[in-house]
């Protein structure tokens, strides 16, 4: 009887597995919490016989910055900084996510325009944050060029929502009420070259990995979840749908006017890392699709409500009119009056249903702000994905999941 | 989508399963909130996760809320659940003492629940019985305090270098 047998660990945290061992002797292993291969800092403590997993024990929190705390002390429209740093693969999906929480709660009514503007950047977003993960599949099964390749084009998405609020990563888009400023005609240029452009790129990218025979073999079978698995564990997003459920936030319970774009909702079957790699492949080509789609149709109008006691006003109207100073004032002293109440609004993030739960008492800043972050808790299955794999595949299987840390630790 | 069950509905199915135990019935924004006894709630959500007409049966989100000023009801646990066969969503919530603040674990009927219990407990200090390993998840260790408690500040309060009687920061 190994030593591993012998001590017998009953925890949640740590995964047992009754596998024979190979060699006899198990080993620990750390693999992060700064490890070239995690993409982020979280540690994995593997216990391995050879190069299978016995178990794995995680240790998350590394980069923990108390995000629902501060939550309670900032003004309202000061917080969209804080949910940029969450999956900072896809920072305008949570800015947005989180003001039309507020919208929701206030009852603002936002113009079509505005919300076709938010579906274009939001299908950027999602684009971007669907490029970085399938690129480091690749990267981890040793294609590199796909990665330096596709990363041009994340630039050129960068460069769009710089046009838009003037940020690249973080990007603290959209105000309470709508968008600070119209689309320029730079932004409006810069678009079109992307929507015409981009195609080629990327099915280069894809003709490069998707059928490629190496890449298939690495990755099919590596890491799976079956639905019922991933059902209990309440994945959501492109991993719940790689292992075949059809759940999508955007179909069920559109916001921002998704119910009038046309679109498909891609799911796999084995829930592997080849299946996860190629709904995202797949829900690329389809937010193409509503981007286009929203960008013909775009309709005239404004690009933010009219909601003077939330929408800072423009600065000469502030100090050359009364009106627009008192309402400056109160917004930034936070005396707007906002409704008690609680309100729980999602919206599809990269990773899944990114849900915010806000408890306002009245007061200047919510009385609770929960995030739901889609990484912390579906990276709770890892454990059972990997073990009886190989390190490798655990590898694969982690950047699969597109385990964000800023996500992970809030 | 559609939503195939409307909310009277559900609350007249679960107020017939469970009568007392529901404390009381809000639907705020079009979600169905409702209150119920702490020691009932374990058994609530797994008849939920049973019961074939409703199919409640994906746990959305977990936390814990703190109201120091409700004596004897400090804490709430607020359970978001959702339909995906019928796309329907409650909240549950129930209330617990800071002197005994227990709850049953859901870990048994969803797994997921184990990360999301472990954070309300590394914020809230809130026990869920049951759980396979309660032990703190984003803070450090040997920290000594539940920081998402309201009498923590967010700031030191010993600083003297910011005035926040007129600005409120």
């Amino acid at each position: 009887m190994s030593t591993w047998e012998e001590e017998k660990i009953h925890d949640g945290g740590i995964y047992e597995s009754s596998l024979d061992t190979i060699d006899g002797s198990i080993a620990t292993l750390n693999l992060g919490p700064t490890h070239p291969a995690t993409h982020g800092i979280f540690q994995n403590v593997l216990k391995v016989d050879g190069e299978k997993i016995l178990s794995s024990e995680q240790t998350i929190g590394y980069i923990h910055r108390a995000f629902e705390k501060i939550a309670e002390r900032r003004p309202y429209y000061q917080l969209t900084t804080l949910t940029d740093r969450l999956n900072y693969c896809s920072s305008p999906i949570n800015n947005i996510g989180y003001l039309m929480t507020v919208e929701k709660l206030i009852g603002i009514e936002i113009p079509k325009r505005a919300q076709y503007m938010r579906v274009i950047i939001m299908e950027l977003a999602r684009i971007s944050d669907h490029l970085v993960c399938n690129a480091v599949i690749g990267v981890d099964t040793g294609a590199l060029t796909g990665f330096t390749y596709l990363f041009q084009q994340r630039e050129k998405i960068y460069d769009l929502f710089e046009e838009v609020c003037g940020a690249r990563l973080t990007t603290n888009i959209g105000r309470i009420g709508g968008f600070e400023r119209d689309f320029s005609p730079a932004f409006h240029e810069k678009l079109k070259a992307f929507l015409k452009d981009f195609p080629t790129v990327f099915n280069e990218f894809d003709t490069l990995l998707s059928r490629n025979r190496i890449f298939m073999d690495r990755t099919r079978g590596a890491g799976p979840i079956s639905a019922e698995r991933a059902l209990e564990y309440s994945f959501t997003g492109p991993n719940l749908r790689a292992a075949g459920v059809d759940y999508d936030v955007r179909v069920m319970e559109p916001y921002c006017s998704y119910e009038d774009f046309d679109f498909d909702v891609p799911v796999g079957t084995t829930g592997d890392t080849y299946d996860r790699f190629q709904v995202r492949q797949e829900e690329i080509r389809q937010s193409l699709r509503i981007i286009h789609q929203a960008y013909d149709k775009l309709p005239e109008g404004d690009y933010k409500a009219d909601v003077p006691e939330f929408y800072l006003p423009p600065k000469e109207e502030v100090y050359n009119n009364m009106e627009a100073l008192i309402f400056h004032f109160k917004i930034v002293m936070g005396e707007t009056p906002i409704p008690v109440g609680e309100v729980y609004h999602c919206v599809e993030g990269g990773n899944g249903e990114l849900g915010f739960y806000l408890i306002s008492d009245g007061g200047r800043s919510p009385y609770r702000l929960q995030y739901r972050r889609p990484c912390f808790i579906y990276y709770q299955a890892y454990p059972e994905m990997i073990t009886g794999s190989s390190i490798s595949d655990a590898v694969l299987t982690l950047s699969s999941m597109n385990v964000i840390a800023g996500e992970l630790d809030a | 989508m559609e939503r195939k069950l409307t909310n009277d509905l559900v609350i007249e199915r679960i107020k017939g399963q469970f009568g007392s135990d529901i404390l009381s019935v809000e639907t705020p924004y079009d979600l169905i909130t409702m209150e119920v006894s702490s020691n009932k709630m374990h058994e609530i959500v797994d008849w939920l996760k049973k019961d074939e007409t409703l199919k409640i049966a994906f746990l959305t989100n977990l936390g814990g809320v703190h109201y120091p000023e409700q004596k004897g009801r400090e804490f709430a646990i607020v359970y978001h659940l959702q339909s995906m066969m019928n796309n329907f969503r409650i909240r549950l919530k129930a209330y617990v003492p800071i002197e005994n603040p227990e709850i049953d674990s859901l870990v048994d009927i969803y797994v997921g629940a184990n990360w999301m219990e472990r954070e309300t407990y590394d914020f809230y200090g809130i026990i869920f019985k049951g759980h396979p390993n309660l032990t703190r998840i984003l803070n450090e260790d040997s920290m000594d305090y539940f920081p998402m408690r309201k009498e923590y500040r967010l700031e030191d309060e010993t600083r003297e270098d910011k005035d926040d009687t007129f600005f409120g920061r």
